[in-house]
C-alpha cells in the first residue's frame, strides 16, 4: 500500500504543485488538497499510465451522486490507494 | 472552414479506428471579418482557431471511436506551440491521435501541417459526456456526414 500511496502522492505533488510533505494517506484530494475536477483528470491520467489501469471515475462519481458511496471512499488517498491496488490485482487476475 | 459557424474542418481525409488516428483538412478562407481585426493590414489566422481546429479534429476522432454515443468537450490545452503564421487561403492538414481513453475523458496529441511543414501542435484533454439532448446528437451526425466522417451510429442515439 505504501508504494502505491507514494506514487500517487508524487503524482499529485508534481501535477498540482502541492508540497509533497503536506500530502498524507489521510488527505482528502478534494477537501484537504483543494484539487478540482479538471486537475483530477491530469492525476487520473498519470495514475492510469503509472499503473496500467483505468480509474473508473465516472462510476465513482455516479455512486457518490446516487448516495451509494461517499467521496471519502475514493478520494481519501489511503482509500484511493486501496482502490488502485484492487484494480491492479484485477488486471492481473 | 466556415468560420462564421465555428466549423473549422472541411473534410475528414482518413479515419483509422484501430490505430486511433484521424486526419482532416481545412482551407483558411480568403476573406473573413476576423481578418479585419486580426490584423488590420496583415491578416493572420488566429492561433486560438488553429487550436480549435485541432480540438475539432480530435473531437471527431473521439466521436467516431464511441460511435456517436457520447460528446467530447475541450477541457484543457497543453504544450501548445504555434510555430509559424498561417494566412488566408492556406490549406491545412490536421491530424490527431488518441493517446489515452480515460473514464469520462480523452487525451489526444494533435498537429497541423501546411505544405508538409509542421505549424502547430498540442496535447488536448477532452471531457467525454452524454449528449445533453437528442438534437445535438442528431446535428453532430448530420455534420459528420457533411464532412465525410463515415461511422455507423446507433439508430436511436
Amino acid at each position: 500500500m505504501s508504494s502505491t500511496f507514494d506514487t500517487i502522492a508524487n503524482i499529485i505533488a508534481e501535477t498540482c504543485d502541492i508540497p509533497r510533505d503536506s500530502i498524507t494517506p489521510d488527505s482528502h484530494a478534494i477537501n484537504d488538497l483543494g484539487i478540482d475536477s479538471l486537475d483530477f483528470l491530469d492525476i487520473a491520467f498519470a495514475i492510469d499510465k503509472a499503473f496500467g489501469i483505468k480509474l473508473p471515475l465516472e462510476q465513482w462519481t455516479q455512486e457518490v451522486n446516487d448516495g451509494k458511496a461517499t467521496t471519502d471512499q475514493y478520494f481519501v488517498l489511503k482509500n484511493l490507494s486501496a482502490r488502485i491496488d484492487e484494480l491492479v490485482a484485477a488486471k492481473g487476475a | 472552414m466556415r468560420l462564421e459557424y465555428f466549423q473549422l474542418i472541411d473534410r475528414i481525409v482518413d479515419l483509422n479506428l484501430a490505430d486511433r488516428k484521424i486526419s482532416s483538412e481545412a482551407t483558411v478562407p480568403t476573406a473573413s471579418t476576423i481578418f479585419e481585426g486580426h490584423f488590420p493590414g496583415y491578416p493572420l489566422m488566429p492561433g486560438v482557431l488553429l487550436i480549435e481546429a485541432m480540438a475539432q479534429t480530435s473531437g471527431w476522432l473521439v466521436v467516431a471511436l464511441n460511435r456517436f454515443e457520447r460528446m467530447p468537450f475541450l477541457a484543457a490545452v497543453k504544450e501548445a506551440k504555434l510555430r509559424t503564421f498561417v494566412t488566408p487561403g492556406q490549406k491545412l492538414a490536421i491530424t490527431a491521435h488518441l493517446e489515452h481513453d480515460g473514464s469520462g475523458y480523452a487525451i489526444t496529441a494533435a498537429k497541423i501541417k501546411c505544405g508538409g511543414k509542421l505549424i502547430c501542435d498540442a496535447t488536448l484533454t477532452l471531457r467525454v459526456l452524454d449528449f445533453p439532448n437528442a438534437e445535438m446528437g442528431r446535428q453532430m451526425r448530420e455534420t459528420a456526414g457533411r464532412i465525410g466522417l463515415q461511422v455507423e451510429a446507433p439508430v436511436n442515439g
